[in-house]
């Protein structure tokens, strides 16, 4: 653990000595919670709005960042299908991992998951999310991301094309509407078995369980 | 005062609230054309409003977290709310009274002010960022929007925004800006600061600090905060309407009159890319600031 993330005791303005936990009190530990879906008719016309305003918040970790560049050019435009980017992730919908995860990029990749609001999407961009792709017998990097955090939508490729990427969005959508995708919850339902396996890859697991 | 009035008030912002998110769609409509896009869809503002508000969670900083969205809101209705926007009409002229012009310059700096608790209780680094040069700029196009209203003011002898709307009924001629042309580009510079579109988008800063002040905030504060993105440029839009360009007395005459004076912004909006913080307070403190001071010698 870091030197800054340890317990320690400082002198305060007026010469008290706090306890200071970096952890406690910096983060908060709570566990996620599971959000019932309101009522039917509600929640459906809650999805139809979910469905048709995605915000993205690119997580661009290899060579897939390049492929989603293009989604914003006139070419492709994917403005048109409500799609639209967001730079922070307390008020993205959809994360869009892009390509292989190093362990140290995994570990921003789970901090950065849970600071989204609960429903919130993920798509898995490129076969190295899928199995590792070219980089599955790497010493350093995880293969199936699946196991660190439920995925919606994997798109297939090294790398996909942006049009398989606009086809991604337009699966996601679908799964949206339909009332399926419900990530959020179960990444809450079963958030031990999530942090053991994120715990069994990262060693230098310096931060709370759960941020939020 | 009577309670009808509160139902026309609510009426007021309820139509200033539709127009203003339909002329946001319509205005990244226009820009994504200029790009050769499609763009968004025109009602995409709404839907991103109503998914803000279908959020399950939202976590919290604190008190003042909460109550920044809303202070920020009102410095958007009571913009709004505190001058005609209908001019002559019982329903739509609201609570415009004698020394309004003062109370509604004080508004525009207002939610900045909310803002500025707020994001710096949410703790991160670009909303303190944002907050500064928010405050920066504001103060810095104050100047020669203060010098350009005290022009008009003491033009027309009056501080009530229906006197100065009324001196300027009967033909074009009789505008702000034939009449007391130097007030009137003063003022339309620093609109183009309170607009906080390019070149002086330097508060949300995209691809810097990426959106500033707003940083933390997500599910319905962001709606809230949505809601008077809105609310607040069309309370803008008519206010520079009602002071230069002779009011309007009906809502086709304000629809076009404002969506015109919007047009301003949005063209050296896509002509100039953004200026550094201390580059605009800087530009704001020489050009405009003179032109506002020989509006004052003049008059």
């Amino acid at each position: 653990m870091k030197e800054d993330f340890k317990k320690r005791t400082v002198i305060s303005p007026e010469g008290k000595p706090i306890e200071i936990d970096p952890l406690k009190d910096y983060f908060s530990d709570a566990k996620p919670k599971v959000y019932k879906p309101a009522h039917p008719i509600i929640e459906k016309f809650a999805n139809w709005a979910r469905a048709n305003s995605l915000w993205v918040l690119g997580f661009g970790t290899g060579c897939g960042a390049i492929e989603m560049r293009p989604l914003m050019t006139p070419r492709f435009d994917a403005y048109r299908y409500g799609i639209q980017w967001r730079p922070t992730p307390r008020q993205a919908s959809v994360f869009v991992v892009s390509g292989y995860l190093s362990v140290k990029t995994l570990k921003r990749v789970v901090r950065t998951y849970e600071q989204m609001q609960n429903p919130k999407f993920v798509i898995a961009l490129g076969s190295c999310t899928i199995n590792g792709g070219m980089y599955w017998d790497s010493y350093n990097t995880i293969n199936r991301l699946d196991h660190y955090m439920p995925v919606d939508v994997y798109i297939a490729g090294c790398m996909p094309r942006p049009e398989s990427l606009l086809a991604g969005f337009d699966k996601l959508k679908t799964i949206i509407t339909e009332g399926r995708g419900e990530g959020a919850n179960t990444y809450a339902e079963k958030f031990d078995w999530y942090k053991a396996n994120q715990k069994k890859v990262i060693k230098d697991w310096d931060m709370p369980d759960y941020n939020w | 005062m009577e309670f009808k009035n509160i139902g026309y008030a609510l009426l007021t912002i309820f139509i200033v609230l539709n127009y203003g998110l339909i002329l946001q769609g319509v205005v990244r409509k226009i820009g994504a054309r200029v790009g050769r896009r499609y763009g968004i869809r025109w009602y995409q503002p709404y839907i991103d409003i109503i998914k803000n508000y279908a959020k399950r969670s939202t976590i919290t900083h604190g008190v003042m977290f909460y109550i920044a969205p809303v202070f920020r809101l009102t410095g958007g209705i009571g913009l709004l709310l505190f001058m005609p926007v209908i001019f002559g009409s019982d329903i739509f002229g609201n609570f415009s009274f004698a020394g309004d012009l003062v109370l509604v310059l004080y508004f525009q700096f207002f939610g900045i002010l909310g803002m500025a608790l707020g994001a710096a209780e949410s703790g991160h680094p670009y909303s303190a960022i944002g907050v500064s040069r928010g405050l920066s700029q504001v103060t810095s196009f104050e100047l020669p929007l203060t010098l350009g209203v005290i022009a008009i003011a003491m033009q027309y002898q009056t501080l009530n925004i229906t006197e100065i709307v009324a001196a300027q009924q009967g033909g074009f001629m009789n505008w702000t800006i034939i009449t007391n042309p130097f007030a009137a580009i003063a003022m339309l510079i620093a609109f183009l600061g309170a607009m906080g579109r390019s070149p002086f988008d330097v508060v949300l800063a995209p691809q810097e600090i990426p959106i500033g002040p707003p940083t933390e905030f997500q599910s319905g504060l962001l709606g809230v905060l949505q809601l008077n993105r809105a609310i607040f440029p069309a309370a803008k839009l008519i206010l520079f309407m009602n002071l230069l360009f002779g009011g309007a007395t009906n809502w086709a005459e304000l629809i076009l009159k404002t969506f015109l004076i919007y047009m301003w912004p949005v063209f050296v909006g896509t002509v100039f890319p953004r200026f550094r913080v201390d580059q605009s307070v800087r530009w704001f403190l020489t050009v405009p600031l003179i032109i506002g001071i020989i509006a004052i010698i003049l008059i």
